[in-house]
């Protein structure tokens, strides 16, 4: 067995490969299969039912999240339109499962797929607009969708939504927050794995090159058209597979969530996580979810207090007053995101007490 | 005929709003090139400050307007300095996702003070200002409101053309470096921009509250719609706008009136994505050439 491995005190990367790995040291990489466990055998334990429903929601936007960080952080696409494809992804999975009779397990992969196949489509105009231009248009996107969604009654049932059946998963029945927790929860670390390894690829390399100089990167000889409408349908895909799960743990959706809305709150994760970091798109999940359950609880609160009735004071529009300011503290004080502020908390510790 | 002169002229009115609200978002764009998301939220804030002076503080209707345009633009000289002068230089997303933030800020603050409810001015519009060509009838709110945009389009034709400040924000628009080695305070010109643009967006704001009441749902909702219309015209031409803003009222109620009314929101979003991909600049803009 070899050494275990301990933070250098310079860089000694001979080659590339220790460049890319992703634990600088063992620790990293014990630490990592700790807190997997403890997620996986504490978490479900000691959580009550309204918990455990938070978790469930963290971790479905997170899936969502991290592709649209793969779409804005790495390809440097900016996306207005996440919200509808996550739309477009539970509505695929609702429509699977009941008119078609898709199983749990082959309908969440297929409507990703529906979803990669609607994120590419709309992903289109990004062949000849880039910067501001392609995202008014992903904006034309969402408007379009949302319309398509609502009116075209024959299939999505317009506004009186759809009922899923229960979903099965080998023979067995999900229902209830634990089980879907750990359902939701292998998905996720999966589609993590997949997105922390995709930057490391050819792949990802590209999507980097695109975003920093998306002309030389084209001279580089990538084919630029065909690499941002592959970061397209990732994006979706990822989106997609989230809505899909979304739809079976809800149990029963309508077109009202999928508005522009929710794709500002997507975007909004990616930036106060971290763009170009998937583990900063966990934590905006994180920081978005847990803001609107406590600004929830706070105006029960309120509410209970009665200073309320006379001033009208409602959830929606504190959430949407607190959600913009967050966004913009974040933009001016902190643009990197809470993952920057972790790895500076981190490094921090490492180098005490010579910080500098 | 008659039911189709009346959409042209319904069209013709809805459009010249548009064509308004996105005149400030130009303006914006074309000094700082910084794309407004806040725009309806800017125009809701007019509403809502001249519906306060009206009904609450109860000023003559006049003396109120001025003071919402003077409101204005102290605001849009405070958002500038306080969001968007450190944001000078940043990459494209910080500032686009600053004005979202900055629109679900005012929206609600403003859903928190006002509520979500339809608000409306007190009648003060005299009728003779109708105007009647037979069976086609134009409300007097729409007269005003064309009145009303003629003579700002008009006062910022001089201001562009002729006064010192407008030639300065000209320039920075033409092109920031060489302004600024000739002397120009670029930043003053942004602080200006904003200013004079938040100023067009509470005048357009009060005149969407007199035709429509005052909803900030809705009028967010229209600020969005400002996207298709400055697309069409360029988004870097004040003209342009007023052009695109006519072409979307006439393709809305066209289609609201002769195929469904449902569709009537949402086509202006397809043309929208038809003209970006035939020709991406509008049909006015200015196209950028780029270099490696």
């Amino acid at each position: 067995m070899r050494k275990l491995r301990f933070h250098p005190c310079g860089n000694y990367k001979e080659r590339y490969e220790e460049e890319l790995s992703i634990f600088e040291t063992d620790f990293g990489r014990l630490w990592l299969w700790i807190g997997l466990l403890f997620l996986f055998i504490a978490v479900p334990l000691i959580c009550g039912p309204y918990t455990l429903y938070v978790c469930n929601i963290i971790g479905i936007t997170a899936i969502a999240a991290i592709g649209l960080n793969i779409l804005i952080g790495f390809t440097g696409q900016i996306s207005l339109g996440h919200g509808a494809f996550f739309g477009v992804g539970a509505y695929a999975g609702a429509i699977l499962a009941t008119s078609v009779g898709f199983p749990f397990w082959l309908a969440v992969p297929a409507a990703g797929l529906i979803t990669a196949m609607v994120g590419m489509v709309f992903g289109i105009p990004s062949g000849r607009l880039k910067g501001l231009y392609l995202t008014i248009a992903t904006l034309a996107g969402q408007f379009i969708i949302e319309y398509i969604l609502v009116h075209w009654e024959s299939l999505t049932r317009g506004t009186m939504g759809i009922t899923l059946p229960t979903a099965t998963i080998f023979g067995m029945e999900l229902s209830g927050d634990r089980s879907f927790f750990y359902v939701i929860y292998i998905c996720l670390v999966g589609m993590t794995l997949i997105a922390v390894n995709l930057v490391r690829t050819k792949y990802g390399r590209a999507f980097i090159a695109i975003r920093d100089n998306d002309r030389a990167a084209e001279g580089m000889g990538i084919p630029i058209f065909r690499y941002k409408l592959l970061s397209f349908g990732i994006s979706s895909f990822y989106a997609g597979v989230a809505g899909a799960i979304w739809a079976f743990y809800m149990i029963s959706i309508t077109t009202e969530p999928f508005t522009l809305g929710l794709s500002v709150e997507y975007i909004a994760m990616v930036i106060i996580g971290g763009l170009g970091s998937v583990a900063g798109a966990i934590y905006g999940a994180i920081f978005i979810t847990g803001l609107n359950e406590v600004l929830r609880w706070a105006t029960d609160i309120f509410m209970n207090m009665g200073i309320s009735t006379g001033i009208g004071l409602n959830v929606a529009a504190l959430r949407e007053f607190v959600f913009g300011l967050a966004i913009v503290l974040f933009i001016l004080f902190e643009p990197k995101g809470l993952a920057e502020v972790w790895r500076i908390i981190r490094s921090n510790f490492r180098l005490w007490p010579f910080s500098y | 005929m008659d039911f189709f002169l009346q959409l042209f002229v319904n069209g013709i009115s809805i459009g010249f709003l548009y064509g308004l609200s996105a005149m400030g978002f130009v303006m914006i764009f074309k000094s700082s090139s910084v794309l407004n998301f806040a725009h309806g939220e800017l125009m809701a804030i007019g509403a809502f400050f001249f519906l306060t002076l009206v009904t609450w503080a109860k000023l003559p209707i006049v003396i109120a307007f001025l003071v919402t345009l003077l409101g204005s633009f102290a605001l849009g000289f405070v958002v500038e300095r306080l969001f968007l002068r450190p944001l000078i230089g940043e990459s494209l997303i910080f500032v686009i996702m600053l004005t979202v933030g900055l629109a679900a800020m005012f929206k609600g603050l403003l859903l928190l003070g006002f509520g979500g409810n339809l608000h409306m001015y007190p009648d003060f519009l005299p009728e003779n200002l109708a105007i009647h060509v037979g069976i086609i009838y134009v409300p007097p709110v729409y007269v005003a409101s064309f009145v009303i945009g003629m003579v700002f389009l008009l006062l910022f034709g001089i201001f562009f053309k002729y006064s010192s400040q407008g030639i300065y924000m000209r320039s920075v628009a033409d092109n920031q470096t060489a302004s600024l080695s000739l002397g120009v305070h670029v930043r003053r010109v942004f602080a200006l921009s904003w200013a004079i643009a938040a100023l067009v967006a509470g005048m357009s704001g009060i005149v969407l509250g007199i035709i429509n009441g005052i909803n900030v749902h809705e009028i967010s909702a229209i600020g969005l719609k400002v996207f298709p219309v400055v697309i069409l015209g360029g988004l870097d031409s004040i003209g342009g706008a007023i052009i695109g803003g006519l072409i979307i009222g006439l393709l809305e109620t066209f289609t609201g009136g002769y195929i469904s009314t449902s569709l009537r929101d949402v086509v202006p979003y397809g043309v929208l994505v038809f003209i970006l991909l035939v020709k991406p600049y509008g049909l006015f803009g200015l196209v950028e050439i780029e270099r490696v």
